[in-house]
């Protein structure tokens, strides 16, 4: 015999199910009274730096049809690159961006909306800088283990070619599946949970 | 949002999941995972800055009752109707250290099985003093506790006459993104338990039991309330001794 690690095992995962809106946006539940905001609902104030973008879209299943029961929680660095969490090592965030959103998708129509800002680039392991994204995780009635994935702009070009994420990905017809696409200040994103467009879904 | 002062901030990247004891996407006596889940395999990527921050909840969210169910919706002077325990436990990480101000929200049915939700159409009827939802941070052991009802057994349309166990949602965030956990608590000694498409979309035994809580006499305050113990592992993070300096810098 040999010494034991001692490590334990990660808790298994377990789907959200269709009630998750109870506990994660109980007042968009219409369970009022509770909290006084439903978290990650805001996450830019008016002193927020960076440019005011809209991300929209709809998580749409192997047949084809929107989840009206999915929640989406994003996180993303600030307009200067900089993460709003202790584990950012290099420098300060903007103390007016909280980097997190929550939004469950529509009831009625399956889509999700954030109101945030464009963040900037992050480096790689390496150093190298990776392209201007967000990590987006789904949970639903039906997905077992939260999906990750996520959100480039259409717009930047220049830097999704050099990005290192994007450039490990075999199969190149699958790119533009993280690549949402600007209209005005808004950018569309829909993520595709099975079929011939499903979304790259990442093993963190 | 908020920092934990007089921390070493933690920069390592998180061990691979491990993901034989995860229940996989595809998962058909579970019918809603056949067309939820991604077909195509998924794209392995060691933490980069993106994946090991993640945001940090201040006890200023936290209101007096948030970890009350029994009162948290209750008319004053009123209290929710059902079997009264206290769930409490620590979150630990792999490594088992316990992970300090991890926000853990937990939502569930009432005494009856009957969620609160639009879209729930189950004939228990709903208790007027029980919304279902609480939360939580951990203290600087990792501790946690809340107070609830026992919720109930509930049918549901997946199997002809398929019951979901009694069972509390939990939603837990640790310090990185790539650690976001959402899981379910099931109770000691029930026989549900081992019927469920849900819990078996888990392929590992251990990992099921895992996730059942244990009566804990010695929490229990008598003449008030039973408690169970439940322990939540999340993801452990290397240490970040060689990873400090990049080549050629």
């Amino acid at each position: 015999m040999v010494q034991d690690l001692g490590y334990l095992k990660e808790s298994a995962s377990q789907t959200a199910g269709p009630y998750v809106h109870i506990g994660l946006t109980p007042n968009f539940a219409d369970i009022k009274g509770v909290y006084p905001v439903d978290l990650g609902t805001s996450m830019v104030n008016d002193k927020t730096r960076g440019e005011r973008i809209t991300l929209t879209g709809r998580v749409i299943d192997g047949s084809g049809t929107p989840l009206k029961d999915a929640l989406i929680e994003i996180w993303q660095a600030d307009a200067d690159g900089l993460y709003n969490s202790p584990s950012e090592t290099r420098g300060s965030a903007d103390p007016h961006f909280t980097g997190w959103g929550r939004c469950p998708c529509d009831l009625v129509s399956g889509e999700y909306r954030f109101e945030t800002i464009k963040p900037g680039r992050v480096p790689f392991r390496d150093g190298r800088l990776m392209a201007p994204h967000i990590s987006f995780w789904i949970v639903a009635r039906g997905i077992n283990l939260g999906l990750n994935t996520r959100l480039y702009f259409g717009d930047e070009e220049a830097a999704n070619a050099e990005d290192p994420i994007l450039a490990r990905i075999e199969h190149r017809v699958r790119v533009p599946t993280l690549i949402a696409q600007r209209d005005g200040s808004t950018y569309h994103f829909d993520i595709h949970l099975q079929g011939e467009k499903e979304t790259v879904f990442f093993d963190l | 949002m908020t920092d934990l002062s007089n921390k070493k901030p933690e920069t390592g990247a998180f061990f691979p999941r491990d993901r034989n004891l995860h229940p996989p996407a595809f998962t058909p006596t579970y019918k809603t995972s056949v067309l939820r889940s991604p077909q195509k395999a998924l794209l392995s990527l060691d933490g980069t800055k993106s994946e090991i921050t993640g945001p940090v909840f201040g006890h200023s969210i936290l209101g007096e009752l948030d970890n009350d169910l029994i009162h948290n919706f209750a008319k004053p002077g009123e209290s929710a109707i059902g079997e009264r325990i206290i769930v409490h436990g620590r979150v630990l990480d792999e490594r088992g250290r316990p992970v300090p101000g991890a926000l853990v929200e937990f939502w569930q049915a009432n005494a009856g099985g009957r969620y609160r939700h639009k879209k729930e159409s189950y004939l228990a009827a709903l208790d007027p003093n029980f919304g279902g939802c609480g939360r939580t941070i951990t203290d600087e052991n990792g501790y946690y506790a809340f107070r609830t009802i026992k919720p109930g057994p509930y049918p549901w349309p997946n199997g002809v006459n398929d019951w979901r166990p009694a069972h509390i949602h939990f939603s837990i965030f640790g310090h990185g993104f790539s650690q976001r956990l959402i899981t379910q608590m099931y109770f000691e000694g029930d026989p549900m338990i081992w019927k469920c498409p849900i819990v078996l979309t888990i392929p590992d035994r251990k990992a099921i039991e895992q996730l059942v809580a244990v009566l804990d006499w010695s929490a229990t305050i008598p003449m008030d309330a039973r408690a169970y113990k439940f322990d939540i592992v999340l993801r452990g993070r290397r240490s970040t001794l060689f990873e400090n300096r990049m080549e050629g810098n």
